[in-house]
C-alpha cells in the first residue's frame, strides 16, 4: 500500500510538468492551429529566466584587502555582493536564498514577451503552411534557442537550489499511519504540484470566466465564424500564445530545483509532451491535463523493481505504449470530440 | 526508348570499381592507406597531425572544452612554447621541445557528441581527410570502444581520454589502444579501504546503476570490492541513460532495508540523481540504527559543480586532483606544474578529464621519439611497459599486457563548505598502486584479446 502511494505521489510532480507543458501545447495547437515543436525551449527559457536572476544576485566585488592566495599562489580576493552592498547582509542573503520563487515575477514579463515576439516575428507566417513546413520551422527554432543558451551558460546543469525552508522532505507515512521513512516526499516537489494546479486552475478560469476567454474559446471551436463577427481573433490568439510562453516559463522556472537545469531540457520533456497532448485528445485542454498526471503516474510505477523485473525495458517505454493503446481504442485520445480540431 | 547493353568486360569493370568504392570508406587496411614508410598517414613532411576526437556538442560539451584545453597546451609544449609544463617533470627526457622528432607539431578536432556513430565518423574524418597519425581524447566509454576499434582496423594509434569502464582494457582492448585513465575496478579497490573505515563493515547497499558498458562495469566491481568487507548488495536497479528524473528510482530506498546509496551514475545522470537523493532526505536518513550513507564512485569537477551544494560529504574517487601535489606531497610531482601552465593560460585549474589528456599526448610524443619511428607498431612497443614519473600521478606503469596505466587512485569528498567554485572536493586517501593493480587475466577484464599491432599497411 505505502509503495502504491509512493508512486502516486511521485507520478504527481512529474505529471504536473507534463501538465503544464502539454497545456500551453494545446492552447497554441488550439486557438493559432500550430504544431509547436520550440514549446519545450520555452519551459527552458524559463528555467534559465530562474537561472539569470540567481546570476544577477551574485553579482559581485572584489574586497579591497587579500584573503589569503588562489591556486596559483597570488593573492586572493574575496567576492562581496553587490546585493548585500545594496539591501544589507540579511535581505541579500535572504534575496538570495528566495532567487527561484522571485524569478517567477521576473519570467511572467519576460516569457510573455519572448512568447510575443515568436508569434509575431517567426510563427504567424507559417500559418497558412502545412504542419510538416511549422514544425521544421519551430524544431529548428529550439535548436537555436537551445544553442544560445549553451554558449551562453555551457553545457553542464547549474545547481539552483529552493529556498532553504523548502529543502528536504515531508514523511508523509508518519502522517497517514504507517512506519518513519516509508513514504517521503520531497518539500519542493510538493510546493511544484500545488503550483501546477493553481496555474491550470488560473488558465481555466481565465477561459472560462472572462469574455476575453469566451471569445478565445469561441475562436478555437469556429475561428472564421468569430471573424465574420467582427472579432480581431487573431489579436486574442497572439496574447494566448504568450499566456502558453509564460505557463511553460513558469513551469521550467519552478522545476529548476527538482533538477539542475541545462540547455537540453526542454528536448527532455517535448516528445513526452507531445504524446500527452495526444493521449488526452488534440485541442482539448482538460485532456491534456488530465494525460498529463495519468502518464506521469505511469511512467513512475514503471519504474519500480518489480515492475521493470517483470517486463524489462517498461520504464522506456510505458508512455508510448499507453499511447498506441488509446490511440487504438480511442482515435481522438481520452478527451478528443469529434469534429474537433479535425478538417 | 533506350536499350541496355551489358556485356561481360563492362559487368566486370562496373562491379570492381563499384565494390572499390564501397569498401574504401569501411576497408582502412588496404593498400590505398599505405604510404612509402609502410604505415597510415606516415608524416612526410617537417609537421605531424593528431586528432583530437572530444565532446564539443552534447551534454559533455564542458568536459570537451577542458579536454581541448590540455591539449592545446600539450601541443603548445611539444612545440617549445610556453613554460614547458609537465615537460619539465617528466622522467622522460626524451622530448627537447622541438616538435616530435623535429616535426613540429600540429593538431586537428572532431566532435564526438558523446555518440558512438559521430565519434567514429569525426575519427576516421581526422585519419583519411587530414592524415592525423594518432586519436585522441574522449568523455565516455562507449565512444572509447568504439573510436578504439576504428584505430585498429585504420592502423592509427588511440590513446584515450576520460574513459571509465573495465572493458576498455579489459574485453575490448586493442593492441593500438593505450588508457592512462584509472578504471572502474580500481576505483572501487581504492574507495572500499576508506569505505569502511568511514562505514564499516556492516552495511546494507542499494545500487542505481546506469544501464550500459560502463555502468555495469563500475556496479560490478564496487559491488565486488564492498562484499568483500562484508557489505550486503540489497539491490540492483538499472537506470536508463537517458532518464533525467530519479525521484521513481530513489523513494523506495529509504524503505529497502539498505542504509548506504551507491550511485554508479556519471555527467548528467550522477548530477540528477545525487540531487533527487538529497532532496528525499537520504543524507539526513537513519536506516538500520546508523545514518545513511551515499556513495558515488566515479567523481567528476564538472558534476561536482553541477550537483552544487548536495555533493558535501558524499565520496567518490578521481583519477588525479590538482590539489594533489601541494596536499600529498613530491610524489606527485608534475600537478603543480601542470596546473601553474594551465592556470596561467586560461585561470582556472584543469580538470582530470584535461589532465589525462595533456599526459597521453606527452606519453605518446615520447614514445615515439623513443622509438625513432611513428610507426604505430614502434609505438605500441615503446609504450608497453613503461614505467614514468613527474606526470602528476606519481610512478606508474603502462602494462604490457593490456594496455592499461597502473598508478595511485585519489579518494575524494565533496567539500562542507568550499572556497571557490574550483575548489569542491577535499582529498580524503590516496591509495596506493599495489592495492589497485590486478592481474592481466582478472575475470572482470576477461573475454578479449589485445591481438597485434596493426601499421595499416
Amino acid at each position: 500500500m505505502e509503495a502504491f502511494l509512493l508512486q502516486i505521489l511521485n507520478g504527481l510532480d512529474k505529471g504536473s510538468a507534463y501538465a503544464l507543458i502539454a497545456l500551453g501545447l494545446t492552447l497554441i495547437f488550439g486557438t493559432l492551429g500550430v504544431v509547436n515543436f520550440a514549446h519545450g525551449a520555452l519551459f527552458m527559457l524559463g528555467a534559465f529566466v530562474a537561472v539569470t536572476l540567481s546570476r544577477l544576485l551574485q553579482l559581485s566585488h572584489k574586497a579591497s584587502e587579500p584573503s589569503g592566495t588562489d591556486f596559483l599562489g597570488n593573492p586572493r580576493y574575496d567576492d562581496v555582493l553587490y546585493v548585500e552592498d545594496i539591501f544589507g547582509p540579511e535581505l541579500g542573503q535572504a534575496l538570495l536564498d528566495w532567487a527561484v520563487p522571485v524569478s517567477i515575477l521576473v519570467a511572467i514579463p519576460v516569457m510573455l514577451l519572448i512568447g510575443f515576439v515568436m508569434e509575431r516575428g517567426l510563427i504567424k507566417h507559417f500559418y497558412k503552411r502545412p504542419h510538416a513546413d511549422q514544425i521544421l520551422v519551430t524544431f529548428g527554432l529550439a535548436i537555436v534557442l537551445q544553442e544560445v543558451i549553451k554558449y551562453f551558460y555551457g553545457a553542464n546543469p547549474i545547481p539552483t537550489p529552493a529556498p532553504d525552508a523548502f529543502r528536504g522532505s515531508f514523511d508523509f507515512g508518519v502522517l497517514l499511519g504507517f512506519d518513519p521513512n516509508t513514504i517521503i516526499y520531497p518539500y519542493w516537489r510538493l510546493v511544484y504540484f500545488v503550483f501546477a494546479a493553481i496555474i491550470i486552475a488560473a488558465v481555466f478560469a481565465f477561459l472560462q470566466f472572462t469574455t476575453f476567454g469566451m471569445v478565445v474559446r469561441a475562436g478555437m471551436a469556429d475561428r472564421e465564424t468569430v471573424g465574420l463577427l467582427g472579432i480581431d481573433i487573431d489579436r486574442r490568439f497572439t496574447i494566448m500564445f504568450g499566456i502558453a510562453a509564460a505557463v511553460a516559463g513558469l513551469a521550467g522556472v519552478m522545476y529548476t530545483p527538482i533538477n539542475p537545469p541545462n540547455y537540453h531540457m526542454g528536448m527532455d520533456f517535448l516528445v513526452l509532451s507531445f504524446v500527452v497532448v495526444v493521449v488526452g485528445g488534440m485541442g482539448s485542454l482538460p485532456g491534456a491535463v488530465l494525460a498529463g498526471f495519468l502518464l506521469g503516474i505511469l511512467e513512475s510505477f514503471a519504474s519500480t523493481t518489480w515492475a521493470t523485473t517483470a517486463v524489462p525495458g517498461i520504464n522506456q517505454i510505458i508512455i508510448y505504449l499507453v499511447a498506441i493503446v488509446v490511440l487504438l481504442t480511442r482515435p481522438r485520445g481520452l478527451m478528443g470530440r469529434r469534429g474537433v480540431m479535425e478538417e | 526508348m533506350t536499350r541496355l547493353h551489358f556485356t561481360r568486360r563492362g559487368v566486370m569493370k562496373t562491379g570492381a570499381a563499384t565494390g572499390a568504392g564501397l569498401a574504401l570508406p569501411i576497408i582502412f587496411t588496404g593498400a590505398a592507406w599505405a604510404q612509402e614508410q609502410g604505415f597510415t598517414n606516415a608524416p612526410t613532411g617537417d609537421t605531424v597531425t593528431l586528432g583530437f576526437n572530444v565532446p564539443q556538442t552534447g551534454p559533455y560539451a564542458d568536459e570537451g572544452a577542458d579536454e581541448l584545453r590540455a591539449f592545446e597546451l600539450a601541443v603548445e609544449h611539444l612545440n617549445g612554447e610556453g613554460d614547458g609544463g609537465m615537460l619539465q617533470t617528466f622522467s622522460s627526457k626524451a622530448l627537447d621541445g622541438a616538435g616530435i622528432m623535429g616535426k613540429r607539431v600540429e593538431f586537428v578536432t572532431g566532435d564526438t557528441q558523446t555518440k558512438s556513430d559521430a565519434a567514429r565518423a569525426a575519427a576516421q574524418s581526422m585519419i583519411q581527410k587530414d592524415g592525423a597519425v594518432m586519436i585522441s581524447g574522449g568523455s565516455s566509454s562507449g565512444v572509447a570502444v568504439a573510436v578504439q576499434g576504428l584505430c585498429q582496423d585504420a592502423g592509427v594509434i588511440f590513446m584515450s581520454g576520460l574513459t571509465h569502464s573495465n572493458d576498455t582494457t579489459g574485453k575490448d582492448k586493442k593492441a593500438n589502444g593505450f588508457r592512462h585513465f584509472f578504471n572502474a575496478y580500481m576505483s572501487a579497490a581504492a574507495m572500499a579501504p576508506v569505505l569502511e573505515s568511514l562505514y564499516g563493515t556492516d552495511r546494507r547497499a542499494y545500487h542505481l546503476t546506469a544501464d550500459y558498458t560502463w555502468g555495469w562495469t563500475q556496479q560490478e566491481s564496487i559491488a565486488a570490492a564492498t562484499e568483500a568487507l562484508g557489505w550486503e548488495t540489497v539491490e540492483n536497479v538499472l537506470t536508463p541513460l537517458a532518464a533525467t528524473d530519479f525521484s521513481s528510482y530513489i523513494a523506495p530506498v529509504l524503505n529497502s532495508g539498505a542504509d548506504v546509496l551507491v550511485l554508479n551514475h556519471y555527467g548528467g545522470n550522477m548530477v540528477n540523481s545525487l540531487t533527487n537523493a538529497v532532496q528525499f532526505g537520504l543524507k539526513q536518513a537513519q536506516a538500520n540504527g546508523k545514518d545513511f550513507q551515499i556513495v558515488v564512485p566515479l567523481y567528476s569537477e564538472l558534476m561536482a559543480r553541477g550537483a552544487g551544494e548536495s555533493i558535501a560529504g558524499i565520496p567518490g574517487s578521481q583519477n588525479w586532483d590538482w590539489k594533489l601535489e601541494n596536499e600529498r606531497g613530491s610524489r606527485y610531482i608534475g600537478t603543480n606544474a601542470f596546473v601553474q601552465s594551465f592556470g596561467e593560460k586560461y585561470g582556472f585549474p584543469p580538470s582530470q578529464a584535461a589532465h589525462t589528456c595533456y599526459a597521453q599526448t606527452l606519453l605518446y610524443a615520447d614514445a615515439v621519439t623513443r622509438a625513432g619511428s611513428f610507426n604505430p607498431c614502434a609505438v605500441v612497443e615503446a609504450l608497453e611497459d613503461f614505467e614514468f614519473d613527474g606526470l602528476g600521478n606519481g610512478p606508474t606503469l603502462y602494462r604490457g599486457s593490456d594496455h592499461q596505466c597502473f598508478k595511485d587512485v585519489v579518494v575524494v569528498r565533496g567539500k562542507e563548505n568550499p572556497e571557490n567554485e574550483f575548489d569542491l572536493v577535499e582529498i580524503v586517501e590516496v591509495t596506493p598502486t599495489e592495492a589497485v593493480t590486478y592481474e592481466p587475466d582478472h575475470p572482470m577484464f576477461a573475454g578479449g584479446e589485445l591481438g597485434e599491432c596493426n601499421p595499416g599497411a
